[in-house]
């Protein structure tokens, strides 16, 4: 072996030992984690705190007949059940409308547009809708579908005045779906000679439903606890209604909604039991976490029938 | 190059544009039908555009034009009659990653049928035979006659790609056009599509972008020669290689650049 030997070690020098600055940077790597760490941890906390708050106030009114009653003695007693169904009636034609409107739009502009001046108006719009204020909605819908359309107070007003409201965020989560799909799958298909709309139908829809479906059910939620936009245009704070009727309603009638009956019994109505503003509450909560919970387990089992 | 035999596709002063920037400078190319002919060059010489433009797939990109004339076989496929639907009946693509759709292998054979046919008129049987029929050219059958209801995204990354070769085969397409098809895949795999090429060769035209000098010079019969968006040289392959009248062809294929 004629090869140079390597160069000397010394161990009386570490090579590898801390120096101060090295040990500096340590500890503020460990605070740093532990600072984050409880900001994480501190999430929890409000979450757990308003859980917590509402099932013990809302616990001496937490039965199934409040859900199915009707408000009783000035809405003092009893319990919710129009609010409930109005709640159903709102959310249920807002999606009707705003989910084919906003998924058909969403299509169009990730599938169909160009680059031009015409689309990137419409995503302006799009993004600048999503960010008006609910209040502001409420006084357009006043304006448009009350008194300009002439649908006058009525649910109709209300649900189109949320669909609306829903429409900008549904396009937006419905494109990012849409984008999701590997844009090979489109090659493959317009190089069998496939049109644009049987590119969607065959491969864009079936591998983004997934993600469409999420968008529009957590909109769903967002729906079911405005106040603002039926407040002005549909909701009213007392209906006489039967107990447990699933249709007490016509589309062109006023009604009760939970988000609202809470702002009623809550602020407005006196000498209310204590427990009532509360159960409503959970009632409206557990709605939303129920449609919540449905919107991650349909993505679980659509994730699994995943096909790549 | 013999004048005699027919073309497949013809292409004259061909100018293409991304937005503002010139990717094909008047190229004029003739390719002849039933042969192998392969487009090689540097990246970015415009080898990829070209084969796209053979059947307007380029059009589905952003901001593209194009200028020139494209005739594939003997006709102009931007006249206004041009259905891009047959067209691309007619000349289907293979692509660098193979793009089997997320579907059982069989609806990946007859997806180009279930596209052209209106519903209701394709019987099983002709489903069948087709299937069978696609995968025994592309050397599929043997493995796969008990799989055909996998997802395609399971297979092997050859044998996907050979399924993306079968897809085409349904339609009887004339012209195969090849983007680097086995760019994705290892030795075994390159081997089995070459192979695979010569088979298809003489029933079909295929045009094949490679960015390996040595497929080139294995897998093909003509080799187009390609540098910043110009066409440079075309040659039997054999001649471009061993005696190019360029000299940038030459310095091309010794490597000196590229």
């Amino acid at each position: 072996m004629s090869a140079a030997a390597p160069p000397a070690t010394n161990p009386a020098v570490p090579r590898f030992a801390r120096t101060a600055h090295v040990a500096r940077k340590e500890r503020s790597e460990r605070v740093a984690r532990v600072v984050f760490a409880l900001m994480a941890a501190a999430m929890v906390v409000p979450l757990a705190a308003i859980l917590g708050y509402l099932l013990w106030k809302a616990a001496p009114a937490l039965r199934l007949e409040f859900l199915l009653d009707v408000p009783k003695k000035g809405m003092t007693e009893g319990g919710i059940w129009p609010a409930f169904v109005g709640t159903l009636y709102l959310v249920g034609l807002s999606l009707a409308v705003s989910a084919p409107v906003g998924v058909l739009a969403a299509v169009y502009l990730n599938e169909y547009s160009r680059d031009n001046a015409f689309t990137r108006a419409i995503n302006l719009a799009v993004i600048n809708l999503a960010g008006v204020p609910s209040i502001v909605h409420a006084l357009f819908g006043l304006g448009a579908f009350v008194y300009a359309a002439q649908f006058g107070y009525s649910i109709l007003s209300a649900s189109l005045t949320l669909a609306i409201m829903t429409l900008p965020v549904i396009i937006a989560s419905t494109r990012e779906a849409l984008a999701s799909v590997p844009h090979s799958f489109r090659e493959a298909c317009w190089n069998v000679g496939a049109s644009r709309w049987q590119t969607i139908q065959a491969v864009v829809l079936p591998n983004s439903i997934s993600g469409i479906l999420t968008g529009l059910i957590l909109q769903v939620s967002r729906a079911a606890g405005e106040t603002a936009p039926i407040m002005f245009t549909g909701a009213v704070f007392y209906k006489a209604v039967q107990r447990g009727d699933l249709l007490p309603y016509r589309l062109d009638e006023q009604c009760m909604a939970l988000s609202m009956h809470l702002y009623t019994v809550a602020t407005q109505v006196p000498n209310v039991q204590e427990a009532i503003p509360y159960a409503t509450a959970v009632v409206l909560l557990g709605s939303v976490l129920l449609v919540n919970a449905t919107a991650v387990t349909l993505r679980v089992w659509l994730r699994g029938r995943k096909r790549w | 190059m013999t004048d005699a035999a027919p073309l497949a596709i013809e292409t004259r002063g061909l100018d293409l544009w991304y937005g503002d920037f010139q990717a094909l400078y008047g190229v004029d190319v003739r390719v002849r039908a039933g042969i192998i002919t392969s487009l090689i060059g540097p990246s970015g010489c415009g080898k990829t555009t070209l084969l796209r433009c053979f059947n307007r797939i380029n059009e589905r990109y952003p901001n593209v034009r194009t200028g020139g004339v494209i005739r594939v076989l003997g006709e102009d496929i931007y006249d206004p009659s041009v259905s891009l639907i047959e067209l691309r009946k007619a000349v289907g693509m293979v692509f660098q990653r193979p793009n089997p759709l997320p579907i059982s292998v069989y609806e990946n054979v007859v997806f180009g049928l279930r596209v052209h046919t209106p519903r209701g008129e394709l019987k099983r049987a002709a489903l069948d035979e087709a299937v069978e029929k696609a995968l025994t050219e592309v050397g599929l059958w043997k493995d796969l006659k008990d799989r055909l209801h996998d997802r395609a995204t399971t297979l092997q990354l050859e044998q996907q790609q050979k399924l993306c070769i079968a897809r085409l085969l349904p339609l009887k397409p004339d012209i195969i056009l090849m983007d680097e098809p086995c760019s994705a895949l290892d030795v075994e795999g390159t081997r089995a599509i070459e192979e695979l090429m010569f088979e298809l060769r003489g029933r079909y035209t295929i045009v094949i972008v490679t960015h390996n000098m040595a497929q080139a010079r294995r897998a093909s019969d003509e080799c187009v020669f390609m540098l910043l968006g110009k066409l440079i040289e075309h040659s039997r392959t054999a001649d471009l290689f061993l005696s190019p009248k360029e000299a940038r062809t030459a310095e091309y294929i010794e490597g000196r650049y590229g």
